[in-house]
């Protein structure tokens, strides 16, 4: 855990959205949308919440993250670039051949990914797993995982979330970027979640409700459910909107798997420059 | 066989095929269904859903749920495709195909985009190298992949008035226009592209046009090329390899793993009538990676020049 003050971190988390458009423009491929959604809370987590050491990125004790919603890569490049894991040049690297930044996480090609996914509904499983690992063995070390809303349609997710309640793994936290989308439409239209904060706490969980772009929130909840030591994972409902900081983005599904053009890259800096709304 | 120039250089996914053969096909028969899984827009059903909401279902992001409920419409009469990424097409639900298509013998499409190393710059993830392999080991199963759009809408409409599960390959990726529209095509029966008598080329899905730019190149060096689209690598059209044998030197070019593809159904059957050589062209057992599609072909060795070396060398 780092000291850091609630500015800088908001500070922080406008160079990584800044960082990803960059990649996915580069690219001219990728997941803007839901890289935006959740770069708030992925600043809070690699710039204060986690253990972890960018020279020994398999270091044994480290805090795990698992990006379930693997498609969102460029928001976590962005964060491994700017915590010192991997070049910064990389970041022009994006889904290109021989790069760390494959189209979605790989751990066996970028340092600090802690499992490869993109394949929705499996990373939470193996999140399940680090954490249960972590509590045979007596260590500290805490897992934080990012799903999808749209991910928790996928049936592996409760059955990840049943286990994480059997074996009391309260040390593993749950973020779900609710931000209402995925790639056909809102979440309500194409299946809907019902009420998705009951259904985890109805499988055991302790659930949070908060604001996804408020990084007070983000921060005083972290800080709340690390101390909770009570045998119940943890899962944090982040309200959020897909493409938050480029105004054209914002909550339009179009922008869920595609790349900005030159004019639309430039305006979004631009925006992004001026911070969050 | 009519080979334009025109044609050859226009390009199309395949997968278009499929978003534009499936909306004709369900305005004439009202049992055809398409059950999305949340990708309908990469893979082309938007037409679908837009004229016929009510042959439409999108069961979000549940693949093993939409195998199931696929076969569910099967057992009332309906005929069901199931549309999404090879990946997951193949192997999120390939238990549930099983057990719930393959075994009860349920008429089940799956019809899946990003096939092979179209997906390029997704990476390996999404690279679906083990699919057609899988499917290729289940009873009851058929396994195609057209070679461009043309082909690619005929088989599709064959497969739907055509009683079983079947699983469909289309590309992600633009691939070139190698047949006219009227040309037609045979469920399980190899398409022959070319006769000839020194050397046998056997491909499918988007290697067939690579492997008909490298019979020309052999051609102008006086070597003999027979060329055949096996676009159902199951039930494999047996004859026309046993026919290949009268040459008896054979080169497979798939997008897919060398094992369990086009490359091991041909040997299979090479190896029991116990004559003739093949030698196989696709994915060198490994896993894909993020770059374009012509530099993942070229890391496998998919490449006009490859199948040009490698008829050669057969004939040394
Ligand atoms: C098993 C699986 N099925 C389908 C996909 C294709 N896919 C990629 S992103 C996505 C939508 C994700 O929606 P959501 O989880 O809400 O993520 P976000 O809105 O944050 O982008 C889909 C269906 C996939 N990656 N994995
Ligand atoms: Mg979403």
């Amino acid at each position: 855990m780092k000291e850091v003050s609630v500015a800088e971190l908001q500070e922080k988390a406008i160079e990584l959205r800044k960082t990803a458009i960059t990649m996915i423009f580069e690219a001219q491929s990728g997941h803007p949308g839901g890289s935006l959604s959740a770069a708030d809370i992925i600043t809070a987590l690699y710039f204060k919440e986690m253990n972890i050491d960018p020279q020994n990125p398999k270091w044994e004790d480290r805090d795990r993250f698992v990006l379930s919603k693997g498609h969102v890569a460029p928001i976590q490049y962005a964060a491994l670039a700017l915590r010192g894991f991997v070049s910064y040049e990389n970041v022009y690297k994006l889904r290109q051949y021989g790069s760390p930044f494959q189209g979605h996480p790989d751990m066996k090609k970028c340092p600090g990914i802690d499992i490869s996914t993109g394949s929705l509904g499996q990373g939470l499983s193996c999140g399940v797993g680090m954490a249960l690992a972590g509590k045979r063995d007596e260590k500290d070390y805490r897992v934080f995982a990012m799903v999808g809303d749209g991910e928790c349609q996928e049936g592996q997710i409760w059955e990840a979330v049943q286990t994480a309640v059997k074996y009391k793994l309260d040390n593993l936290i749950v973020f779900v970027d609710n931000n209402r989308l995925q790639i056909d439409g809102f979440c309500e239209e194409i299946m809907p979640l019902q009420d998705i904060e009951k259904k985890f706490e109805v499988f055991g969980f302790e659930t949070k409700r908060i604001d996804g772009h408020s990084m007070e929130e983000i921060v005083q909840t972290l800080d709340e459910v690390t101390k909770a030591k009570n045998g119940k994972p943890k899962c944090i409902i982040a309200d959020t909107i897909k493409g938050k900081g480029v105004s054209y983005m914002e909550d339009i599904c179009s922008w869920h798997g595609v790349a900005p053009n030159e004019q639309e890259y430039e305006q979004a800096l631009e925006e992004l420059a001026g911070g969050l709304r | 066989m009519s080979l334009t120039e025109k044609a050859v250089i226009t390009k199309k996914a395949t997968r278009e095929a499929f978003g534009d053969e499936i909306v004709k096909l369900g305005k004439e028969n009202k049992n055809i269904y398409v059950v999305d899984i949340d990708i309908g827009k990469s893979c082309k059903t938007g037409e679908f859903i837009k004229q016929l909401p009510n042959q439409h279902v999108n069961v979000g992001i549940a693949e093993q749920n939409g195998a199931g409920l696929a076969a569910g419409l099967a057992t009332t009469g309906k005929i069901p495709f199931i549309s999404t990424y090879a990946v997951f097409g193949s192997l999120r639900m390939a238990e549930q195909i099983r057990q719930e298509a393959c075994y009860p013998n349920l008429n089940v499409k799956v019809a899946c985009s990003h096939g092979g190393l179209t997906p390029g710059s997704d990476g390996g993830s999404h690279q679906a190298v083990e699919d057609m392999g899988v499917y290729r080991t289940m009873p009851n199963m058929t396994v195609i992949m057209g070679a461009d759009y043309h082909s690619t809408r005929k088989l599709i409409e064959q497969a739907a008035n055509t009683y079983g599960p079947m699983y469909l390959r289309f590309t992600r990726d633009a691939v070139p226009m190698i047949y006219d529209e009227n040309e037609e095509f045979e469920i399980g029966k190899a398409k022959q592209l070319k006769d000839g008598n020194d050397v046998a080329i056997i491909a499918n899905g988007d290697t067939v046009y690579l492997a008909l730019q490298a019979a020309k190149q052999l051609e102008e060096e006086g070597i003999s090329v027979k060329l055949l689209d096996m676009h159902t690598i199951k039930p494999l059209d047996r004859n026309a390899v046993v026919e290949c044998l009268e040459i008896g030197k054979i080169v497979t070019v798939e997008d897919h793993n060398i094992l369990n593809g086009l490359g091991s159904a041909v040997s299979e059957v090479v190896a029991e009538e116990g004559k003739g050589k093949v030698k196989r062209i696709g994915i060198q057992d490994r896993f894909g990676e993020s770059a374009p599609y012509e530099k993942l072909m070229e890391l496998n060795g998919i490449t006009i020049e490859n199948i040009v070396t490698s008829a050669k060398e057969l004939l040394n």
